[in-house]
């Protein structure tokens, strides 16, 4: 646990960009053996003040102190060389080398390979991080590519160790074996920095936390004393209120409203996950759960849902129509609302305003167009609704897409999809980015457009998301769909395993 | 020094300010080049600048401009929807080519037959032409995923291959003593295409491009299609989730400004140039190109760049003969001007900020 001892202090440091202040004036330390959280919204200034840890920014003002002297990296070199490392969200290997390989290059003076290799081999059996340093790094998994980023880390023998939202990409199994590595790490003395914005973890994992709101730093508490629920609203400085669903109506019985039979596409995308024989169905006002970890056929789903990639005519149907040769302006007709993942260039034209935005997808369902000439009035007047139902912050109608955040552009994007009084609801990842209020708002409009009778489909990376407004819930991995369950009764540990487990890595920390 | 800066939204004060800018740099450095050459800058731009429109000879130059300036507009017109498209037709002069012949085959298969119809024919026929001179590009991309920037502008010589064997084999004229050309349209009232009014240069394809510019302009204000040509030039991924096929989009934008590149050439063929020869293309639809980016690819500017362009055609031709310019030093101008416009541009969407260090990354 935490001694007096501290590591790392940063007082009173800002760093403005251009129309944004990101941090302002914050102040906290980190203690020896401490794991302490950084915990905030996207937006807060959380990434930013660690690349400043990390010397990958310079602030504009304040200090920092490291083990008692005055620490001011100019580059990440001298920040690794006075032992801070740091793991990154989105790592930065490459996927045509080994593990050694990838080890070597992020070192200064690495060793021979063949050293090398026995170094990883011993410090992965110390930390119980299995890996294989001879294996390309094309074929790990997301949780395995994270070790070979810690790994390196750990090689330099740090003496704080900075996370970045380390969890996203994990399985539940992952998770635990991250977490048992990091709690090993912190009592051998080394502190541990750990940035999310996963309340539970938090709980389970941190000693003490620094919450962040809009580059200010709004409280420090210690999470084992407070609830999620407390942390959440401290972080948001907003009372949250949960979600809340009627009653299910029952629908007159037809056909499903949406019913995918034996779909099976190749992956437009390079590198992409063809759809192997995807089957389940969705009734009127049932929202089925899709998760699983990034890359496992996401995107591809919703492109063939939406129509962007067509595939045989039986493979979709929706109310007996046989929709899987139709395009999306014909599956539009049929009552289809889609939304990708990628908000800015797929969901939305990015140099495009608000307006002509709206038009892109509400033109069929909202009669925007007569003859082919545009109502630009009423286009105007549906864009204005989606700003003001969604709450999105913006000048005004006429701005580029670009010009929004990302978070204000999803809220836009999915309302202008939830307002077309749709049919069939399809999603991809419905809260990313946004901040909690948001998300509330948008879980809820989602379950209101079932309550109305619309059959939805969100994929989620969130599995505490898709657990809150499933009725179902099923996995994608490697481009097949594991079969749909109802998520009353579903416990994490099956959840896992639906995902595919750890990767055959659960006995890690057996020796542990 | 200085860095850009992205700027949130595109400026519209630098987007109407740019074509401005890039004319009066270019003057200046036109200038500089005159006078390497050792001719009076002033006098230079002077005569390529403001003695057509009001000089000695203004009476007879003005018409020209009119002239110049139809060509340019029709064909940028056309290729600008494409532009916007994200669709490079890079050889409206090989469309304008066999627009002209393809016309010119119409009229003069029938010669000397009087009738109304010829000419319309004709003119149908000439869109056909460069309609079809378009699909090439456009069905060997979308089956074989060609480069349609290679693909159009490699049919261009392809077109004056033809050209040549037009003038000098099956269109010759009969009766024209060996002489390579075919007949006179002039001499052909039923498929000439006349002065309207005199003096002023106006002539059919005049209208023609002035009803394009207004026809986009509705288009891309008001019509789905031109919504639809703007996104998937802008956002190719949000075009397809829109509902758009790239492949038809191809295929329409490829058609739109071929026709409209074979059109301006029936009817420059019928008219200003007379008949079918050797050299009857001069550049219409490479200088197109840059009347549709000095536009800005935007219907009203591009009416206004190619008035500007005619004015440097004629003005450079009286350069060149009174003051004794090289005619490549005429070309060079022309085409600093597109490059003035493309260094320019950069500030719509950038601004520069100097000495900001403190934005560090």
């Amino acid at each position: 646990m935490t001694d007096a001892k501290e590591l790392l202090t940063v007082q009173g440091v800002t760093k403005a960009y251009p129309g944004v202040v990101a941090n302002a004036d914050i102040s906290f330390s980190v203690g020896v053996g401490e794991i302490h959280a950084l915990l905030g919204e996207n937006g807060a200034g959380k990434s930013t003040l660690v690349k400043m840890i990390y010397g990958l920014v310079k602030p504009d003002s304040g200090a920092m102190t490291l083990r008692g002297a005055p620490y001011a990296p100019s580059e990440p070199r001298v920040a690794r060389g006075l032992g801070v490392g740091m793991v990154f969200q989105h790592f930065s290997l490459f996927e045509a080398l080994n593990v050694a390989e990838n080890v070597a290059l992020g070192m200064e003076n690495p060793p021979a390979l063949r050293d090398l290799a026995s170094r990883i081999t011993q410090v992965s059996a110390d930390y119980g991080l299995p890996l294989d340093p001879s294996r390309r790094v094309g074929d790990l998994s997301a949780g395995e590519r994270q070790r070979v980023e810690i790994i390196r880390c750990l090689l330099q023998d740090p003496k704080l160790l900075i996370m970045d939202e380390p969890t996203s990409v994990l399985t539940p199994q992952e998770v635990e074996i991250l977490f048992k590595t990091l709690r090993q790490l912190a009592s051998e003395g080394t502190a541990i920095l750990y940035i999310s914005h996963k309340l539970e973890e938090i709980r389970a994992l941190c000693d003490a936390a620094t919450i962040l709101r809009r580059g200010r730093v709004v409280a420090t508490c210690t999470p084992r004393e407070r609830t999620a629920r407390e942390m959440a609203e401290l972080m948001v400085g907003a009372v949250l209120t949960p979600p809340e669903r009627g009653t299910r109506q029952t629908w007159p019985a037809t056909a499903p409203a949406l019913q995918v039979a034996d779909l099976s596409v190749a992956s437009p995308i390079q590198f992409g996950t063809s759809l192997k024989s995807i089957n389940f169905s969705v009734e009127r006002g049932e929202i089925l759960g899709i998760a699983g970890v990034a890359g496992n056929g996401q995107d591809e789903l919703l492109l063939a849902l939406s129509g962007e990639l067509r595939s045989a005519p039986g493979m979709v149907h929706s109310f007996g129509v046989a929709l899987g040769a139709k395009g999306p302006n014909a599956r539009r007709k049929a009552g289809f609302v889609s939304a990708p993942e990628d908000r800015l260039g797929h969901a939305a034209a990015p140099d495009m305003s608000l307006i002509e935005n709206a038009f892109l997808t509400g033109a069929i369902r909202k009669d925007l167009a007569k003859n082919g000439f545009i109502d630009w009035r009423a286009t105007r007047d549906f864009a204005e609704r989606v700003i003001k139902a969604y709450d999105v912050r913006t000048p005004g109608p006429l701005v580029a897409a670009r010009a929004l955040s990302g978070g204000n552009l999803q809220k836009f994007v999915i309302g202008r999809e939830l307002s077309q009084s749709p049919k069939v609801v399809l999603i991809n990842q419905p809260t990313w980015g946004v901040d909690a209020l948001a998300a509330a708002a948008i879980r809820q409009a989602i379950l209101d457009r079932a309550a109305e009778g619309a059959a939805v489909v969100v994929i989620s990376q969130d599995l505490d998301e898709l657990l809150e407004i499933a009725d179902r819930f099923a996995v994608l991995n490697g481009g097949r769909l594991t079969v749909p369950r109802p998520v009353q009764g579903l416990t994490i540990d099956e959840i896992g395993l639906m995902m595919g487990g750890a990767h055959g890595m659960e006995v890690a920390h057996v020796h542990a | 020094m200085f860095t850009l800066e992205k700027r949130p939204m595109p400026s519209r004060f630098w987007g109407a300010a740019t074509p401005v800018v890039a004319v009066l740099l270019t003057m200046v450095a036109g200038g500089m080049l005159f006078a390497l050459l050792g001719k009076d800058p002033v006098v230079a731009i002077r005569t390529i600048f403001w003695d057509p429109l009001f000089g000695e000879f203004a009476w007879y130059l003005r018409g020209q401009l009119l002239v110049k300036a139809g060509p340019l507009i029709l064909i940028a017109i056309g290729l600008s929807l494409g532009f916007r498209a994200g669709i490079w037709n890079i050889g409206a002069e090989g469309q304008y080519i066999m627009g002209a012949i393809f016309g010119a085959s119409v009229g003069l298969a029938v010669f000397p037959t009087e009738s109304r119809l010829i000419f319309p024919a004709m003119i149908v026929a000439g869109a056909f032409g460069g309609w079809l001179w378009g699909m090439i590009p456009a069905i060997l991309k979308t089956r074989f995923n060609t480069n349609e920037i290679l693909v159009s502008l490699m049919l261009v010589y392809v077109a004056e291959r033809i050209l040549s064997k037009a003038a000098l084999g099956f269109l010759r004229n009969p009766e024209g003593a060996g002489f390579p050309g075919s007949r006179n349209f002039a001499q052909y009232p039923a498929a000439a295409n006349p002065e309207l009014i005199t003096g002023t240069g106006m002539h059919w394809g005049v209208v023609a491009a002035f009803v394009a510019v207004i026809f986009a302009y509705v288009l891309l204000q008001r019509h789905i299609l031109g919504f639809q040509i703007k996104l998937a030039g802008q956002a190719p991924r949000a075009a397809r989730f829109h509902g758009i096929n790239p492949a038809r989009m191809m295929v329409m934008c490829l058609g739109i400004s071929g026709a409209l590149a074979g059109l301006a050439g029936v009817f420059e063929v019928t008219g200003p140039a007379g008949q079918i020869s050797i050299d009857f293309n001069v550049g219409y639809g490479f200088t197109a190109i840059i009347v549709a980016f000095l536009g800005r690819l935007n219907p009203v500017g591009i009416l206004l760049a190619g008035l500007l362009m005619a004015l440097t055609y004629i003005g450079g031709e009286m350069a060149s003969t009174n003051l004794g310019l090289p005619s490549a030093a005429i070309q060079a101008f022309q085409g600093m001007l597109l490059f003035f416009l493309l260094a320019v541009d950069v500030l719509t969407n950038y601004r520069i900020r100097l000495f900001a260090q403190r934005i560090a990354r």
